[in-house]
């Protein structure tokens, strides 16, 4: 219990030097934000008018209170063109973007771990080889050209599944849901599914070197009980750790699998505000992603103390 | 049984028989090579990647046209030439910073306790900050140019190789060998070259290959949301951005690129794959 | 019979330094009885208990001829499902690390259960009635609170017990016990080795033992085969084998074991000098954290200490015993927590950094493991003459003092410009002495220097250290676990228990004459007490 509060409060350090780090890039880049919204014609009265009214023409500690005050009572500021508070615009596009990353982890685990055990388990052989280059053709195609390539087979050539769009499963059809949801979560969960198979093939690969699997080997052990009752529980840490490092990856292949999808959700936010150049939404969204990055991370880190019990802090 | 009657002499086999032994790593190489003297020699003897001309509008791959033509009748095979050049001049470039940068620092934080704490604070805290909103939000601030562009991508991909360093300095300051050079009484920046360095080396080399890869990706992706390169330079990203509008009707704007691009990133992370198993088993783990 | 091996050969894969790990090995294990298979490292004990179990990975190693008869049964022609019905069941297995050979992450009275799960029909209470039992067998405390407890949670003997019940749970008419106690403090040796011969007398069974540690032999064997590189040289009852080997590898071995009878010391090495005086030296790990929680480990408390120059100090005690500390504490690898230590007449306790360096020339360090104490990307010269130069010789110079150097402890000088890989472990570790040696110190400490050696090997690096001793009259500190080393060395011993010195003493008055209760029960536990063996 005392381990849980330390480390809670250890994540605050780091939400203070995101914070920091998005300030400093808005406010001491080298570009201006005010001139930027402002356009190519304005006179800098204009500028200097949108400064005041955003606030940074204050000196910059003062900008840098009132961020903190701001950030610690849960405001993420607002948008610099609608005046819309940035929780509120989350609020309404939260809903596609949360069940296309759940959808997404849950196609993972449920393929990427059989998959990588299997190829630790058949080290050296053609499905391990298999498992291997699936993996890195996984790493290496860009999630946009893989959704399309799903777009021109499934929807355009087959026609099982519509081309693009989203449905709420709750104001929709369920079925509906499904349709929409399938292609973008495959998309975005194929360089996912090569990053875990990957590490779970690592770790249980290292697991089966252990003595306590010749241990259980020597008690008579079924292979597949072995793999199962004691490699898995053992090779979970790190697998569960890369899982939770990779939510970062995530978040950046959500926002393209959004946009070739057209879904409505938090990375088509944040295409439509740098294109039309809205800071206001653009640091609070990172702040957002960041801080849900480093609240992952806490629930994974306080998880393995259920996965190992040498852990003890 | 004295074991000092015979030295056993041990022959080593040479680096290069290593690598040549190695299918995986040779493929890479030889694909990689390959696609380096295409981007290198390649637009020489294809038509300019700008040139426009409205007589041959979106024509599908043809004997002439081996990647069609995009609806402003630009040749697709000689822009995804063009931008294989801006692909790999930007993974090299930002695999070369990341890794001096994260050289340094993770040196730093290896040995040095107080900055330690800093160094890594700081580390987290870019972590926890999505690589790409991050470029995305840099660029869109100063401006995109592909000077920008590289240290948008940069930033993100140093925290991984300062974390390697500093886990490489944690393990080899504790050797005993390194100790044994302590006792006698080497002082700690020779310690640091004779002793250490060398050990960040082949993981550093490995972790180069990695970061190329996806900073090859990132830029694509950068370019393909439209807030990366400027969209007048040919890379394949802004390629396949343009190709988005007309998917439907004409998809090999997307597809070659797409695939030029995958074959690249792969060539790239099977040189990093077959580099980590055969320059050192042992920093397999560690990635 | 128990256990009958005819003509067992097993293949290595192409490529390794021999063509067989093991070759026509043939031996029996009869009901009731131990026999001990004892050999140095490389010699093929393992592989042979591992085959019997079918455990060996067969791409790499394959049996290609011989019979391995399990009451009748041949197991060499059973497939992996028929073996795992033998597993367990029929020939139960111990290990030599019993932390690493427990998963981790499982309750031990879990992972005893699985056996009972795997082998009978028995339901849940069933189950745990015998698994208490067991526990009880092998003398763990509160068996039903250990049950669910995970392996770190308990001591080294008692994970080895938890070894023990778990492979003698469904009473196997064979265990095989793979170098049990070589990883167990000398105290908890002597527990488990009691152990393992009571519980095979009350159930019959046959044992298969494996050591290199022919005082383990003498403790438990009725019957001992001998192996090296992968033959078996010698087979004959323990008597025969501890006191008229014959053949020439057999006798080798056993004159090589150091005995416990510290020889008479003529104290003639022993100068006037002091080199060393530690006073009240304490070193203390870990600190009060913010929150006022953090634990600390009093590693070494109070420990006072003169050496004088050309006197060999041994200090020994188990693990935990702090004398690894201590040893780390004098040559300033970590700094004390209090106390001072002055070497030749200077206090280095405090001394910063920079102004250490310039002393260190004085006191050197050779490690436990050969294998990692040598940069593997530096040759032996660079090694020899990196401290010399640092402290001003001129290249040419340290390249002559180190052939010289390299002479002395038994290396051709023209094997300089080579790696370390290329090297033995035995050659490896002559290498790290001639390190220390170049730098002309007045002390050497050897933290557990000889400990990773083959007994053959190890007994020419002691000779080699009181070669270096006589001839350069440096004082040493010599660590170990190993009484039997400590005897045959030492002119004086401290014992260590707890971070706190207990006993000192001249090394025959503590052999012969132990005042401490502790020395008392270390040297009683020291196996193969009543077996004489050879003194240096």
């Amino acid at each position: 219990m005392f381990y849980v509060i330390k480390r809670i409060l250890a994540t605050i350090p780091v939400m203070v030097v995101v914070a920091l780090f998005v300030f400093c890039i808005i406010r001491l880049g080298p570009g201006d934000p005010a001139s930027v919204i402002a356009g190519d014609y304005a006179t800098a009265e204009d500028i200097q008018e949108i400064r005041i009214k955003l606030g940074l023409a204050d000196p910059i500690p003062v900008q840098m209170g009132k961020w903190f005050v701001q950030l610690a009572s849960g405001d993420l500021g607002k948008s610099y063109h609608s005046n819309m508070q940035v929780t509120k615009l989350i609020s309404q596009r939260l809903e596609p973007t949360l069940l296309l990353a759940a959808t997404t982890i849950i196609l993972t685990i449920l393929v990427a771990v059989p998959l990588g055990t299997l190829a630790a388990y058949k080290a050296g052989s053609w499905v391990d080889k298999f498992v291997m280059v699936f993996s890195v053709a996984g790493f290496s195609i860009p999630v946009f050209v893989l959704g399309y390539i799903l777009v021109y087979i499934f929807a355009m050539e087959l026609r099982w599944l519509p081309v693009q769009g989203y449905r709420s499963p709750f104001d929709d059809s369920f079925l509906q849901f499904v349709k929409h949801i399938t292609m973008p979560a495959v998309t975005l969960s194929v360089i996912y599914i090569a990053l875990i198979s990957r590490m779970t093939r690592a770790s249980v690969v290292e697991v089966l070197n252990e003595d306590y699997v010749r241990t259980a080997r020597a008690k008579g052990q079924s292979e597949f009980k072995i793999l199962l009752r004691h490699a898995l529980p053992n090779a979970a840490v790190p697998i569960v750790t890369v899982l939770g490092i990779s939510i970062a990856l995530m978040i950046g292949g959500v926002v393209v699998t959004e946009s070739v999808y057209n879904i409505p959700g938090l990375g088509r936010l944040v295409l439509d505000a740098v294109l039309s150049r809205d800071y206001g939404v653009i640091q609070g969204l990172i702040l957002f992603f960041s801080f849900i990055y480093i609240f992952i991370n806490l629930l994974i880190d306080l998880s393995y103390t259920l996965i190992d019990p040498r852990i003890r802090y | 049984m004295a074991d000092t009657s015979a030295l056993t002499l041990k022959e080593d086999p040479s680096i290069f028989k290593i690598i040549y032994g190695n299918k995986g790593l040779m493929t890479g190489l030889v694909i990689l090579a390959v696609l380096t003297l295409i981007a290198l020699f390649g637009p020489i003897f294809t038509e300019s990647p700008t040139s426009i001309n409205p007589m041959i509008r979106i024509k599908p791959p043809s004997a002439d046209m081996w990647f069609g033509t995009d609806p402003l009748g630009r040749d697709i095979f000689a822009r995804s030439i063009w931008g294989g050049r801006i692909s790999l001049s930007v993974g090299v470039a930002v695999a070369v910073v990341a890794v001096g940068f994260g050289l340094v620092l993770g040196l730093l934080a290896g040995y040095i306790r107080v900055l330690d704490a800093i160094i890594m604070r700081v580390m987290d805290g870019l972590m926890a900050i999505p690589g790409i909103l991050l470029a995305i939000a840099l660029i869109s601030l100063t401006g995109a140019t592909l000077f920008t562009v590289i240290v948008a991508i940069t930033i993100p991909e140093i925290p991984r190789v300062v974390r390697l360093v500093r886990s490489v300095v944690l393990t080899v300051r504790e050797e005993a060998y390194v100790e044994a050079a302590i006792a006698a009484g080497t002082k700690l920046p020779s310690i640091m070259i004779r002793h250490i360095l060398p050990n960040t080396i082949a993981p550093l080399i490995v972790q180069a290959t990695y970061v190329c890869a996806s900073a090859m990706l990132t830029e694509s992706i950068l370019g393909f949301l439209g807030a990366g390169i400027p969209p007048e330079i040919p890379s394949w990203g802004n390629i396949m951005s343009e190709g988005r509008t007309y998917f439907q009707l004409c998809p090999w704007i997307i597809f070659f690129p797409g695939v030029a691009l995958g074959v690249t990133v792969m060539s790239v992370n099977i040189v990093g794959d077959g580099l980590r198993d055969t320059l050192d088993p042992r920093i397999a783990k560690k990635m | 019979m128990v256990l009958k091996i005819e003509n067992l050969t097993v293949k290595l894969p192409k490529g390794a330094d021999r063509e067989f790990a093991i070759e026509d090995v043939s031996l029996n294990v009869d009901k009731g009885e131990i026999v001990c298979v004892v050999g140095e490292s490389g010699s093929g004990k393992s592989v042979t208990a591992f085959t019997i179990m079918g455990l060996i990975p067969r791409k790499e190693l394959t049996p290609t001829a011989g019979k391995i008869l399990l009451e009748g049964e041949d197991l060499l022609t059973k497939d992996n499902a028929e073996m795992r019905k033998f597993r367990g069941s029929r020939i139960g297995m111990i290990f030599q690390e019993p932390m690493t050979a427990l998963n981790p992450v499982m309750k031990v009275g879990k992972q005893i259960e699985e056996l009972l799960t795997i082998h009978t029909k028995h339901n849940e209470q069933e189950r745990k009635k015998i698994i208490l039992e067991a526990m009880d067998a092998v003398k763990l405390p509160d068996p039903s609170k250990i049950f669910n407890t995970y392996p770190h949670q308990l001591s080294g003997g008692q994970r080895q017990r938890i070894m023990i019940a778990m492979a003698l749970v469904l009473e196997p008419n064979l265990l095989i016990a793979d170098e049990p106690t070589t990883a167990l403090d000398v105290t908890t040796q002597a527990e488990v080795l009691a152990l393992v011969k009571e519980i095979q007398r009350i159930k019959g069974m046959g044992v298969l033992f494996i050591t290199h540690d022919f005082g383990v032999v003498a403790d438990i064997a009725d019957r001992v085969v001998v192996m090296q590189n992968g033959l078996v040289v010698e087979e004959g009852s323990r008597d025969k084998i501890l006191h008229s080997p014959e053949h020439p590898y057999t006798q080798m071995l056993i004159n090589s074991v150091p005995s416990l009878d510290p020889p008479d010391r003529s104290m003639e090495n022993v100068q006037d000098t002091k080199v060393v005086q530690m006073s009240s030296v304490h070193k203390t790990y870990g600190s009060l954290g913010i929150f006022g929680r953090g634990r600390t480990v009093k590693a070494v408390q109070d420990v006072s200490l003169d050496l004088h120059g050309g006197e060999l100090v041994g200090i020994v005690g188990e693990s935990g015993s702090g004398k690894s500390t201590l040893a780390r504490c004098l040559v300033r690898l970590i700094d004390p927590t209090d106390g001072g230590i002055m070497i030749n007449g200077k206090d280095i306790s405090t001394l910063s950094r920079s102004h250490l360096r310039p002393q260190r020339n004085e006191f050197q360090i050779v490690f436990q493991d050969p294998y990692r104490s040598l940069n593997p990307r530096r040759t032996i010269e660079q090694s020899l003459i990196e401290g010399p130069m640092n402290f001003g010789m001129g290249r040419t110079e340290a390249v002559a003092k180190a052939r010289e150097v390299l002479e002395i402890v038994g290396i051709s000088p023209d094997a300089m410009g080579r790696f370390p890989h290329q090297f033995s472990g035995g050659q490896r570790q002559r290498i790290c002495i001639a390190r220390a040696v170049v730098m002309e110190p007045k002390l050497i400490v050897a933290d557990e220097a000889v400990s990773a050696l083959d007994v053959s090997v190890q007994r020419q690096v002691l000779d080699l250290f009181l070669d270096i001793r006589q001839r350069f009259g440096m004082a040493m500190l010599f660590i170990t676990h190993d009484l039997r080393v400590a005897a045959q060395v030492c002119d004086r011993v401290v014992v260590m228990q707890h971070g706190k010195v207990v006993e000192q003493g001249k090394t025959t008055d503590v052999y012969n004459n132990p005042q401490h209760p502790y020395t008392k029960e270390l040297l009683a536990a020291a196996p193969g007490r009543d077996v004489k063996f050879n003194q240096l």
